[in-house]
């Protein structure tokens, strides 16, 4: 099971890389260099130090809003769950977060907060923290009433229902959001070097744009989203270590 | 007042239930005698789960009350053990922790519930199967997790939502031999839903009928002669077979 899994992310990788280097030789884009192109000019800047300089800067407010978004944004969600006012009452802030566009949220944070590293870590919190406040209420409010009343029945306290029963019976939901939140994190990271200050990976995806050199350009792009794929990986294993017979659905 | 609470464990005292429109059970009152098993019988959607409920404390009634020995009912309680009719098994928990669960949330050390709930896994015939997960048991074996689950917190009164509905025919034959030997040696009070009627003759002391809805009790069997046969000659006694053509055709009114 577990090399057949891998055998065919493999094969996956293989036929995406495959078919960019593929477009980059065809050319169907001055701007498109090959994968080959990309990945020795990635090489390049681990061995010069430049990509870990960049990641320095690029992963603390990543790292501070993906772990803000996560924890406050599960601990809301389950709140918002589990309280018809509170849902009424909190909600909304979440829809509108969710639905408006950051660019022109960005110099309403510059004006409040400036250019440092707030501003950086609440971008990447209004990119993340929707999805997972709201994939939580949701798992949240639809944990089967069935299992729950087991639990009280058992004489199962209003914490046991809550720490036993509806946060496992949620995560996998609740995982679901993190994923997409993460990715968006991820994103929102990027986007706040772009549009805030250029740092980091955003610097150089913005200076080799500019310097036309396009294969740093897709070898910073290349790796920020290899990281955010293995982190995802990782958060997989660590739901899968918490919740192991939970990924089944459920049964009855 | 007093001999009365001795001698029922339970007792339901006018219960009305209303779900929004939908008048679930109207003046419903029945007693449950110490120590016996007693089944309600009754077509299906008749209110039999939702009884079983309210005297789980799981629901409020409408009106009326329920008392357990003596005492009011306003929530659940330790002298109280449900076996679910759609099982409720948690997912993400193994067999040994699902059975285990009761004692977990009474605050049982856990060398010292796993200890008990290996014992009920056993007697329930899931031996080998402690460390697996509800997705990889077959129905009849989820609802002996169930079964195993209410046993192990040893209540003095068992409500058994059709626990037996799932296994098969040899099994549930077997479980109600067990049955048996549990009430004739446990001095515990059973309320047992069923829809075989042979089955709720051949273990029980009483039989509640009831009503579709707006659900009552319509008749109060109580087998006596075979209760002290052994298990093989039940069947085929002359009292047993001739109570269930008599609820057969008291029921048959209903089905047509
Ligand atoms: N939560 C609920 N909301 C609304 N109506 C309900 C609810 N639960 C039960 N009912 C209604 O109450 C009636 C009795 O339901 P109940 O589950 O007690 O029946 P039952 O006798 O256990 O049936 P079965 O033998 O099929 O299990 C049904 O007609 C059902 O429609
Ligand atoms: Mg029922």
């Amino acid at each position: 099971m577990l090399t057949r899994s891998f055998f065919l992310k493999i094969l996956s990788g293989a036929l995406i890389f495959g078919a960019w280097e593929y477009a980059g030789r065809t050319g169907v884009n001055y701007a498109l260099p090959t994968f080959l192109e990309s990945m020795k000019a990635l090489f390049d800047m681990t061995m010069s130090g430049l990509i870990f300089e960049a990641y320095a800067d690029t992963l603390r407010p990543l790292a501070v809003g993906v772990f803000i978004s996560s924890f406050i944004g599960i601990g809301i969600g389950v709140w918002v769950g589990l309280s018809e006012k509170f849902d009424w009452l909190v909600s909304p802030i979440f829809i509108i977060m969710q639905a408006a566009p950051l660019a022109a949220l960005i110099p309403l944070l510059i004006m409040a907060y400036g250019i440092g590293l707030t501003s950086k870590v609440f971008v990447v919190c209004i990119m993340a923290m929707p999805v997972i406040v709201l994939n939580t209420s949701v798992a949240v409010k639809n944990t089967p009433s069935s299992v729950k009343e087991m639990a009280r029945s058992f004489l199962g306290t209003e914490k046991d229902v809550i720490l036993k029963i509806i946060i496992p019976a949620a995560s996998p939901v609740i995982f679901a959001g993190l994923r997409l939140g993460v990715s968006a994190g991820f994103i929102g990271a990027i986007l706040a070097e772009l549009k805030i200050t250029p740092t980091g990976v955003g610097d150089i995806i913005s200076y080799s744009r500019m310097t036309a050199d396009y294969p740093s350009m897709y070898a910073a792009i290349f790796s920020i989203i290899l990281l955010a794929v293995l982190f995802l990986n990782l958060l997989e294993k660590i739901e899968n270590f918490f919740f192991k017979g939970n990924n089944q659905g459920y049964i009855s | 007042m007093s001999d009365q609470t001795t001698d029922n464990a339970v007792s339901v005292k006018n219960i009305y239930k209303n779900y929004g429109e939908i008048e679930a059970l109207r003046d419903l009152s029945l007693d449950f005698p110490n120590g016996q098993l007693t089944s309600l019988l009754g077509p299906s959607g008749c209110g039999k789960t939702t009884l079983l409920k309210i005297i789980a404390g799981l629901l409020p009634a409408t009106q009326g009350e329920v008392f357990v020995n003596g005492s009011l009912v306003t929530k659940p309680g330790p002298d109280r053990a449900f076996v679910f009719q759609d099982f409720a098994l948690m997912p993400w928990a193994s067999v040994l922790r699902n059975v285990a669960f009761g004692l977990e949330l009474r605050g049982v050390n856990k060398n010292e519930r796993e200890d008990i709930a290996a014992k009920y896994i056993k007697d329930v015939g899931l031996v080998g199967f402690e460390n697996s997960f509800p997705h990889e048991l077959s129905g009849g074996m989820r609802q002996r997790v169930g079964l195993a689950r209410a046993l192990s917190v040893d209540s003095p009164v068992l409500l058994m939502d059709e626990p037996f509905s799932a296994v098969d025919e040899q099994t549930r034959r077997k479980f109600q031999e067990d049955l048996l030997n549990l009430v004739k040696n446990e001095n515990k009070t059973f309320i047992f839903v069923t829809h075989s009627i042979e089955e709720a003759v051949y273990v029980s002391d009483q039989i509640a009928i009831l009503l579709p809805r707006p659900s009552r009790v319509s008749e109060i069997i109580k087998p006596k002669g075979f209760r002290n046969k052994d298990v093989d000659s039940i069947r085929k006694d002359r009292e047993y077979l001739d109570t269930v053509e008599s609820i057969w055709k008291s029921l048959r009114t209903y089905v047509e």
